[in-house]
């Protein structure tokens, strides 16, 4: 307990602790680091698609010089994956390769050149299989099996939700709009391409340094791939070259050097080429998406049936949580009363999908956000008007139970509009140019863990001693978005001390108290609340100490700017220093922890566990734009985006985020694509990842880039430290769809699908020419053998968040209702 | 074995290299990048790789002022060349300001294409003391950066060229 006073290091903009290192280069990124002794790692992959492993001969491998260990399926019995549903991956695949890219062997050699010529000696017998492309090809062969395991055939995951009866909302409609939209697969491309080093320490225990964004789940993962205690590894996640969930499975690569470490006693370090990280992969899902949404005349939702189709790749890796989430937080934007989602993943022969930048929700909010832009054109209604007259309330519950606590969309839109001049400009400038709006919401983490447990989501232990030395220990990982500078603030905030003065222990198993990871954008929140919970233990303790010494009142201590006083009396105090004495003489060593688990979900049905959050981030964006109608290329004018991130810890970088979301929203809505393309029979059939480097796989450079005008919505949120939401990943969101849109101000065609190249714009601009309909997308929704919804009434029909177990009779009973 | 060990001492070439203002003797094998050289013969890990094939722009350092992809350049070619890396850009404790900036203005998130476009913009800067943000972005545009949105980086690149300006002019 002590006296309040004005924040002095949340909100200001700060020099992030750790930007020094980064500008100096002596940040220590995986493949920075080297060890006496120590070897290098390669890995052989398969050339085929899909073949079965007749035969593997190592020993020409084996003998070569410098060699001194080859791996291959045979030495690791136990598959792993993310999911505790998916553990469908081998470190090197035992007996079968499921994509180009697979890897069936490791060299260790004492250098990576001749652990190359060694990986060149090894001969492997492939028995190619028949291979699945797409999901339609998945969905319509189910022999052979990419996986033993799943609903069916090829099928992943195949689900169905129904809150409330749908089809009766929609039979009541004034208007029932269907529309399909396809959003192809794209990729993180972090700049650091993945490292591992594998060493054993001096007492025999197993350490591995990584580029990961979740070491405790690897932790987890290696534990029990390499059948050995948890307690007997380390794993140290070193700060990542960015991530954008590329570094969350944990990968095959890591297994193998441990391994090695293991059987040879010596330093095994591994670099991914840029290609090996191009099949890493783990990137956007390519989704096939159907809408069909009723609205009243004057442009309110009344319903949704959202059916999506997901290109999963050859592993399960987050794909069961990716297949939720191109579903579950559509509803969290706009009021949408009834919501019946079905969704499909399907195995096919490419690098396996996962979770990327805004995990599985880019896609429905790009065909959403699109498809309301056609009704708000339909009805003749302002799209921004439109938006803002159906915006969620906060403190509500969605049609599928998700509770929303703070809400800024509605001043996210405003500020946009106004900012931009949209109302002077849409619709109103000359051909050529155009004006397109869209909005998002994303999770500030995600309300359940991976694998299920009851224990803290974060946790945080705050070391202090005399010398006044603060030091705070998280699980928690740096991977660029500023994960340090956020815990050293909150500590700083409460402690009434400069971030300067805190030291951040971070990312490290051995050493530091469990924190999930950084995705879902949950480490703000979680690790936050923790460190609150931790470092307000510490002010207690101080307070406890001073109060005697000041003759004064708990409620009357102040700590701030460095220093310990009455809130009646400024003049007498003490240093921060002085005061951590006094504590450290009353209550000896000072160390507190704190713990963070996120508010029970109010969902009660079986899937219930995907989506829900403490707190939703909202965004809104405006794109102007100009396509040239003779090439069809589109050059972004300026982006306009308001996020609603509660409260910035630091205003600085809370923008870096921003633009970053908006930049690489733009590369997904214009350029960026992961594709692949068979080669000719003559030359095996396979399917190749057509552009596995960083020339080809185009990205906006910074002669590209726009100018984006970021205004931030400060909405503090009960449930965040400090009011603070995510915004890592939220302003990506609605940047696709508000190109897309802008697309259709400018020259009237629409693009339903991303990327939106110039090919497309052309080929729709002839459509037009010709009277056709103006449209380049995704022509039909293939048939799905999606299974009967489970249905749970909505809250505002008198649910209880449960199973119905007779949607039948709610069904009819919904009829009588509105035809009497 | 002993075969092998004669073959490694043939292939190997030694060098004397200029880094950062100092004479390094250096041995390595003649194939090597001087990427490869700085990070793994020099322990200069602050240049970093992305691609190894002259694709992103985070090994950039300076060749006799020039900015150049060390993952393009064989080391054998640096003899007698003055080669600057982001280790030698700080005066001992003092930033340079283009890393005070990059350090303040956010041009900096992860880190790791921060290097190559530091050193990028010094060779910007030491040649154009005023460039507009239309020509940061050029001069910038062989480095890629995936977190920022570049438009941090360019408003840090804008801030240093005026601090630069400006103790110029103190220093005349």
């Amino acid at each position: 307990m002590s006296a309040k006073r004005p924040l002095e290091v949340v909100g200001q903009p700060r020099r992030r602790v750790d930007s020094r290192a980064k500008v100096t280069g002596q940040t220590r990124f995986a493949d920075d680091l080297s060890l006496p002794r120590m070897l290098h790692c390669k890995l052989l992959r398969s050339p085929h698609p899909h073949a079965i492993i007749e035969a593997i001969d190592v020993s020409r491998a084996a003998a070569y010089p410098g060699v001194h260990l080859v791996l291959t399926g045979k030495d690791f019995p136990v598959p792993f994956g993310i999911m505790p549903v998916s553990q469908d991956e081998y470190p090197l695949a035992p007996e079968r390769v499921r994509y180009v890219g697979d890897s069936v062997a490791a060299v260790i050699a004492r250098d990576e050149k001749t652990a190359e010529e060694a990986l060149e000696l090894i001969s492997v017998t492939y028995r190619a299989l028949p291979t699945i492309s797409s999901p339609e090809e998945g969905l319509a062969n189910p022999q052979p099996r990419i996986h033993d395991y799943g609903e069916q055939g090829n099928i992943h995951r195949n689900q169905s939700y129904e809150f409330g009866d749908v089809e009766a909302a929609l039979a009541t409609s004034d208007h029932v709009f269907e529309d399909v939209f396809f959003y192809e697969g794209d990729t993180h491309m972090a700049l650091e391409q993945q490292a591992s080093l594998a060493s054993i320490d001096g007492d025999g225990k197993l350490t591995l340094a990584s580029s990961a964004q979740n070491p405790h789940y690897l932790h987890r993962q290696l534990s029990a791939v390499l059948q050995l205690p948890a307690s007997q590894i380390r794993v140290v996640a070193v700060q990542n070259g960015g991530g954008f969930g590329g570094k969350c499975d944990p990968a095959g690569h890591e297994m193998v050097v441990s391994k090695a470490a293991l059987l040879l006693g010596r330093p095994v370090k591994i670099c991914l080429t840029r290609q090996e990280v191009f099949y890493q992969h783990r990137g956007r899902h390519p989704v096939l998406m159907k809408f069909r949404t009723g609205v009243t005349k004057e442009g309110k939702l009344t319903a949704m049936h959202l059916q999506t189709l997901l290109d999963g790749g050859a592993y399960g890796s987050h794909g069961p949580a990716s297949t939720f989430y191109t579903g579950v937080l559509t509803p969290v934007t706009y009021e949408l009363p009834r919501f019946k989602f079905d969704a499909c993943r399907v195995f096919t022969n490419k690098p396996a999908c996962g979770p990327k930048r805004g995990h599985g929700t880019p896609q429905p909010r790009f065909g959403q956000e699109v498809q309301l832009d056609k009704i708000a054109e339909k009805l003749g209604l302002d799209p921004a008007e439109m938006r803002l007259n159906m915006v969620t309330k906060a403190n509500s519950l969605t049609s599928n139970w998700l509770g929303i606590g703070s809400n800024g969309l509605a001043e996210c839109i405003r500020q946009v509009v106004e900012r931009s001049g949209w109302k002077d400009k849409h619709g109103k400038l000359p051909e050529g140019r155009g004006i397109g709006i869209a909005a998002s919401t994303y999770m500030c983490g995600a309300g359940v863990s991976i694998y299920w447990n009851k224990m803290p989501h974060s946790g945080v232990q705050l070391l202090l001693d005399r010398s006044g030395q603060v030091t705070v220990f998280c699980g928690a990982t740096e991977v660029g978005q500023g994960s340090d500078d956020v815990l050293a603030s909150i500590v700083a905030e409460v402690l009434g001390i400069g971030t300067t003065q805190i030291r951040c222990v971070t990312g490290d198993t051995g050493i530091t108290p469990i924190d999930l990871g950084s995705y879902s954008s949950r480490v703000t929140i979680m690790m936050g609340n923790a460190a609150m919970q931790a470092a307000g233990r510490v002010r207690d303790l101080i307070t406890a100490a001073v109060i005697e010494p000041l003759e004064t009142t708990p409620e009357q201590v102040v700590m701030s700017q460095g220093r310990v006083f009455a809130a009646d009396d400024p003049n007498k105090g003490m240093s921060f220093v002085e005061a951590v004495v006094l504590a450290e003489t009353k209550f000896g060593t000072l160390g507190t922890v704190g713990n963070y688990s996120p508010p029970k979900p109010p969902g009660k049905f079986k899937g219930s566990g995907v989506g829900p959050s403490p707190a939703y981030s909202f965004s809104a964006c405006v794109v102007e734009t100009e396509v040239d109608v003779a090439t069809g290329m589109i050059n972004i004018e300026k982006v306009w985006i308001a996020h609603d991130i509660g409260q910035s810890i630091n205003p600085v970088h809370v923008r870096g985020q921003v633009i970053g979301g908006v930049y690489m929203g733009l590369g997904e809505a214009l350029m960026e694509e992961q594709v692949f393309r068979r080669l000719p029979p003559k030359l095996s059939n396979a399917l190749v990842h057509k552009i596995p480097s960083l020339l080809e796989y185009k990205t906006l450079t910074s002669a590209d880039m726009p100018e984006v005008e970021v205004i931030l919505i400060e909405e503090p949120d009960p449930n965040c430290p400090y009011g603070a939401k995510e915004a890592g990943q939220g302003p990506l969101l609605p940047v696709m769809p508000a190109v897309a849109n802008a697309i259709w101000d400018a020259v009237g065609v629409r693009i339903d699908e991303v990327p939106i190249t110039p090919d497309k714009v052309l080929r729709a601009l002839k459509l037009k020419r010709a009277g056709k309909n103006p449209r380049v997308g995704p022509e039909y929704f293939p048939e799905v053998p999606y299974p009967e919804p489970v249905f749970v009434l909505p809250p505002n029909e008198s649910g209880d968040g449960k199973e119905s177990k007779k949607p039948e009779r709610v069904a009819a009973n919904r009829q009588t209702e509105v035809t009497s | 074995m002993s075969v092998g060990t004669v073959k490694e001492v043939q292939r190997r070439v030694h060098m004397t290299l200029q880094v950062n203002g100092e004479e390094i003797d250096v041995s390595f094998a003649p194939y090597k990048t001087l990427l490869e050289v700085l990070r793994e013969d020099l322990g200069l890990t602050g240049t970093k790789h992305g691609c190894e094939l002259g694709e992103c722009g985070a090994c950039a350092v300076l060749i006799d002022g020039e900015p150049l992809l060390s993952c393009l350049t064989l080391a054998v070619e640096c003899a007698g060349r003055a080669i600057e890396t982001i280790e030698g850009l700080a005066q001992g404790t003092q930033l340079h300001p283009l890393q005070e900036a990059f350090a303040d203005l956010g041009g900096s998130q992860c880190g790791y294409c921060t290097p190559g476009a530091v050193m990028t913009a010094k060779a910007l800067l030491d040649k154009e003391p005023s460039p507009t943000p239309q020509r940061i972005k050029e001069a910038m545009s062989g480095n890629i950066c995936r977190c920022t949105g570049y438009q941090q980086i360019v408003e840090s690149v804008e801030r240093a060229a005026g601090c630069c300006r400006n103790a110029e002019r103190e220093a005349t």
